[in-house]
């Protein structure tokens, strides 16, 4: 457990967040922005991953319907924005149920890998059907949310925290738990008496509900859906990285992760081509010296 | 004509693929590692083989032994420098060393690609061709290099047969893959053995891309498509199965074949995916693999 130190550090790092929009320019607003939209991708993540123990290698897949719907949907049929981000989700949370199906099933890289094809077959229909969804040029959104930074900003902001504050409830409620013991020996939890096959789908469909909703708001904030924005493989990498690299089972660390990797990236802009490799390497040199992230860091210094 | 075009084409793109995956499925088998970065010391391969020959003038062959080169010392510092400390690490919980190691070896492909794109830039690099000249199969006009490469494709797999199944240190890697635990009470150090499959894997992924370069051409911006596809090629066959490998390689190669000239190169990929997911969901551990 974190102690009430940690959760007050925690209170006021977000009350900073809130009152940023009177010191920072638009630019900063709007590289924070899709840094929040990231972190609840990242958070839902970690839900499936630290508590269900399902290694999932495309989040992007999650993402990607949930955004091509909201996107779809609205660029042929003018449909109300907030109508948009429903179909969205219901739909990443279908998608959610099937990638349920196999992982009840397979275990570790077999799962893994069905992951991965979801995202590659997604990824190729997109591309097949370039007349409709707009190829790898991508689909114009004629909504946006808003215009203005720092309504975008807050938008996001509120969305992160609903987010967040609802996945780590549940993490730590008796679902939660229970979540985590079939993750670790799904035997003994299922010989406890737990319905770990109920569980676990109901984690898949509440992750890939936030994933939806947030890969429906991303491009409602961009005002276009791209493979390469939403669904390439590398986006859900970084969700992964920014996951393991805040500190995994934690879900706060999610997003502190997803923060820190876009603002790394801004920060090491000057590199250029270089500022990957660099953020590669530092997210490397955690993985391999301190496994728990920056939240089990804090966490050793405190105990 | 065109079933026998698509007959030789898809007999050297096969023989390519499994040749990458064999490696792959090897270290997996022995020290249960998937290695994300696979793609990544391909590609170094063969961009190693075309700057040694075209800046330091290396010549064909003395490229093409660059290359292999730099894949075996890639293979090597992946070893030491992301899998080894991840997997003697205390501060990992057991249960999880799997995905770190995937994580892992993942950001150091990552680093890879971007170096060599930031060194030698992303576009295409063609490696010199082993043997220049074209020669006629049938009527069917052939690249003398595509032989080249199915020929040496199996040469290296006939000796990686005969080192395995012929000889004391090959037998061990067998033995390891099989029961971990009684190979070490016999008196065998673990750490050999993988240094061992290591270094079989670094000599089979770089004669693996620098064959790649000079086929087909080989750019950073492949890292991702090279690991995934030998990523499916060995689940098909079954994790951990050589031979398995090598007729899944077969199969994704003439299915990708069959589609790009029947159908579209644009959707080559699409039945393998699709062959992926049927499989996997039917018969989980692959082609001839065992559970």
């Amino acid at each position: 457990m974190l102690r009430s130190r940690n959760v007050w550090l925690g209170l006021v790092a977000l009350l900073a967040l809130y009152l940023l929009p009177f010191w920072v320019s638009g630019y900063v607003l709007g590289l924070l922005t899709v840094a929040y939209y990231y972190s609840v991708a990242a958070m839902a993540w970690d839900l499936l991953f630290g508590f269900a123990g399902e290694v999932n290698f495309g989040p992007s897949f999650l993402v990607g319907l949930g955004a091509y719907t909201a996107a779809m949907l609205d660029h042929y049929e003018g449909t109300p924005i907030w109508l948009c981000l429903i179909a969205g989700a219901a739909m990443a949370v279908l998608g959610g149920a099937i990638l349920a199906v196999p992982a009840l099933r397979l275990r570790g890289p077999y799962f893994g890998l069905v992951t991965l094809v979801a995202v590659l077959l997604l990824q190729n229909l997109l591309v097949l059907f370039s007349g409709i969804t707009g190829g790898e040029i991508g689909l114009d959104i004629p909504d946006v949310l808003s215009v203005d930074d720092r309504t975008n900003y807050f938008y996001a902001l509120v969305f992160m925290t609903i987010s967040g504050g609802l996945l780590l409830g549940l993490s730590r409620s008796t679902a939660g738990l229970i979540l985590q013991a079939s993750g670790q020996d799904a035997t003994e939890a299922a010989a406890l008496g737990f319905n770990v096959a109920k569980h676990k789908l109901a984690a898949f469909c509440i992750s890939a509900l936030f994933s939806g909703l947030a890969g429906g708001m991303l491009i409602f904030y961009l005002g276009t859906a791209s493979v390469g924005t939403v669904v390439d493989i590398s986006v859900g990498v970084q969700f992964i990285i920014a996951a393991v690299l805040g500190g995994r089972r934690t879900i706060v660390g999610a997003a502190i992760g997803s923060i820190f990797l876009i603002v790394a990236g801004e920060i090491l802009r000057p590199l250029g081509e270089l500022s990957t490799f660099v953020v590669s390497g530092i997210a490397l040199i955690v993985i391999l010296f301190f496994p728990g992230g920056f939240l089990g860091a804090l966490r050793q210094r405190g105990g | 004509m065109l079933a026998l075009q698509i007959l030789i084409t898809g007999f050297a793109i096969s023989a390519l693929y499994g040749r990458g995956a064999v490696g792959f499925t090897l270290i997996f088998g022995v020290s249960g590692v998937l290695n994300l970065s696979h793609g990544a010391i391909m590609v170094v391969a063969a961009v190693a083989a075309w700057a040694s020959a075209s800046f330091l003038g290396f010549g064909r062959y003395g490229g093409a032994a660059a290359g292999v080169l730099a894949g075996f010392l890639l293979s090597y510092a992946t070893y030491f420098l992301v899998v080894r400390p991840i997997q003697n690490s205390r501060a990992i919980p057991r249960d999880e060393k799997e995905i770190f190691v995937l994580t892992g070896t993942l950001l150091w492909g990552i680093m890879i690609q971007e170096a060599v794109s930031y060194l030698f830039s992303n576009t295409p690099k063609t490696v010199l061709p082993l043997l220049p000249g074209v020669v006629g199969i049938f009527g069917v006009r052939t690249p003398a290099n595509e032989i080249v490469t199915f020929a040496i494709s199996w040469l290296v797999i006939g000796l990686l047969w005969l080192l395995v199944n012929r000889t004391r240190r090959g037998k061990t890697l067998i033995a390891a893959a099989m029961n971990p635990r009684g190979l070490t009470l016999l008196g065998f150090e673990m750490a050999n053995i993988h240094r061992t499959v290591w270094a079989i894997y670094g000599v089979l992924a770089g004669i693996a891309g620098v064959l790649l370069g000079a086929f087909l051409g080989v750019s950073s911006d492949n890292v991702g498509t090279l690991t995934a596809s030998a990523f499916s090629i060995v689940v098909l066959g079954g994790l951990g199965s050589v031979s398995g490998s090598l007729i899944a390689a077969y199969v994704v190669g003439y299915l990708e074949t069959v589609t790009a000239y029947l159908v579209a190169p644009s959707v080559r990929s699409v039945p393998v995916l699709l062959l992926l997911v049927l499989v996997v969901y039917l018969r989980p551990q692959g082609l001839l693999g065992r559970r």
